[in-house]
């Protein structure tokens, strides 16, 4: 098996085909300082590269797919999360106007700490997924690893 | 904005920067083997692209995800329905990371009517890391590959390389006959 990528990668090392990689960057979110028993919110901006779009959380076809960000269980919950208003874009591949994002965004996430919740700094982590397009072609999906920082303060 | 542009091909198969006369298509002295692949069509039957030697053959790498991808479809149909007498086929490679979950919807929907296969990291990496979709190779009658189209081609290049390279192939067969006459006599 690895004798035949190796093959492959020798065979196809002239032709080159593009690579991308990640058309988003995030700015990693500032430490989210709550009390317990309240509640803060934590915005992500995205940066999106020129010339690209992602579906929104909202996509104007089923098979499309959406915009997620998912955090997993810590010392603060995510109590809901909202979304900039989608911008609604026609490109030359798609029958109508497509619900999407482009550009600079921010994702805000809203945090509630448990009454009884453990004092002191703590981190939880998170995934952003992501499909992107240009207006002739599609990368696949994605899904970026997201950490934030808490300080649980009385 | 880059919106606008699609990503360059690579100089190794574009016609006009490799002074090809034939446009897209490589000459025929600098064309690679296709790497060959078996994978399941729907029904199960195994799709092997070294049973299509002989034929010119265009691969296409698409996901149900993809719009662009969906563009391209219809005229992978037509084209499979109008030469397909003339030893053309497509095979369509999906590149659904859920597999047959999304696309046996989408073949349902879609009349399909060349076979698709769910594709896998292994065949992306042996034919360079297909990562941006559409991406397709036109594969000549000898099992080579003559062009590459990343990104939405336009109907008219891909149908032209068709043409172009059945017409090759015709060309060195009846070049060959030739030659079996020539000899005989």
């Amino acid at each position: 098996m690895t004798l035949l990528l190796v093959l492959s990668s020798l065979l196809f090392a002239e032709i080159g085909l593009a690579q991308i990689g990640n058309v988003i960057n995030f700015t990693p979110p500032r430490k989210l300082v709550v009390k317990p028993g309240g509640g803060a919110d934590s915005a992500l901006k995205v940066e999106l590269r020129g010339g690209y779009h992602v579906n929104s959380n909202t996509p104007s076809d089923d098979y499309l797919i959406p915009l997620r960000l998912t955090w997993n269980p810590g010392s603060v919950e995510a109590a809901g999360t909202v979304f900039p208003k989608p911008e609604m874009h026609k490109y030359s591949f798609s029958q109508g106007p497509l619900s999407v994002y482009t550009g600079d965004f921010e994702i805000v996430t809203h945090f509630k700490a448990a009454a009884k919740a453990a004092l002191g700094p703590a981190t939880i982590t998170g995934k952003l997924r992501y499909q992107a397009c240009n207006d002739h072609m599609c990368l696949p999906p994605k899904t970026l690893d997201v950490k934030l920082d808490v300080e649980i303060n009385p | 904005m880059a919106s606008c542009q699609r990503t360059p091909k690579p100089s190794a198969v574009a016609g006009s920067e490799s002074g090809d006369p034939d446009g897209g298509l490589k000459p025929a002295d600098k064309r690679k083997p296709a790497p060959n692949f078996t994978l399941k069509d729907a029904s199960g039957a195994a799709v092997n692209l070294a049973d299509y030697k002989g034929k010119v053959v265009l691969v296409n790498f698409w996901a149900t995800w993809c719009g662009p991808c969906k563009v391209e479809i219809p005229w992978f149909v037509e084209f499979q329905d109008k030469f397909k007498e003339r030893d053309f086929a497509v095979l369509g490679v999906s590149m659904d990371d859920d597999g047959w979950k999304s696309v046996k919807p989408y073949l349902a929907d879609h009349k399909i009517n060349y076979p698709v296969v769910i594709g896998n990291q292994l065949i992306s990496d042996q034919y360079g890391s297909v990562d941006s979709l559409p991406t397709s190779f036109m594969v000549d009658r000898q099992g080579r590959i003559a062009a590459i189209h990343i990104g939405l081609a336009e109907k008219n290049e891909y149908q032209d390389e068709i043409l172009k390279l059945l017409d090759d192939a015709k060309a060195s067969v009846d070049s060959a006959a030739r030659l079996v006459v020539a000899a005989v006599r």
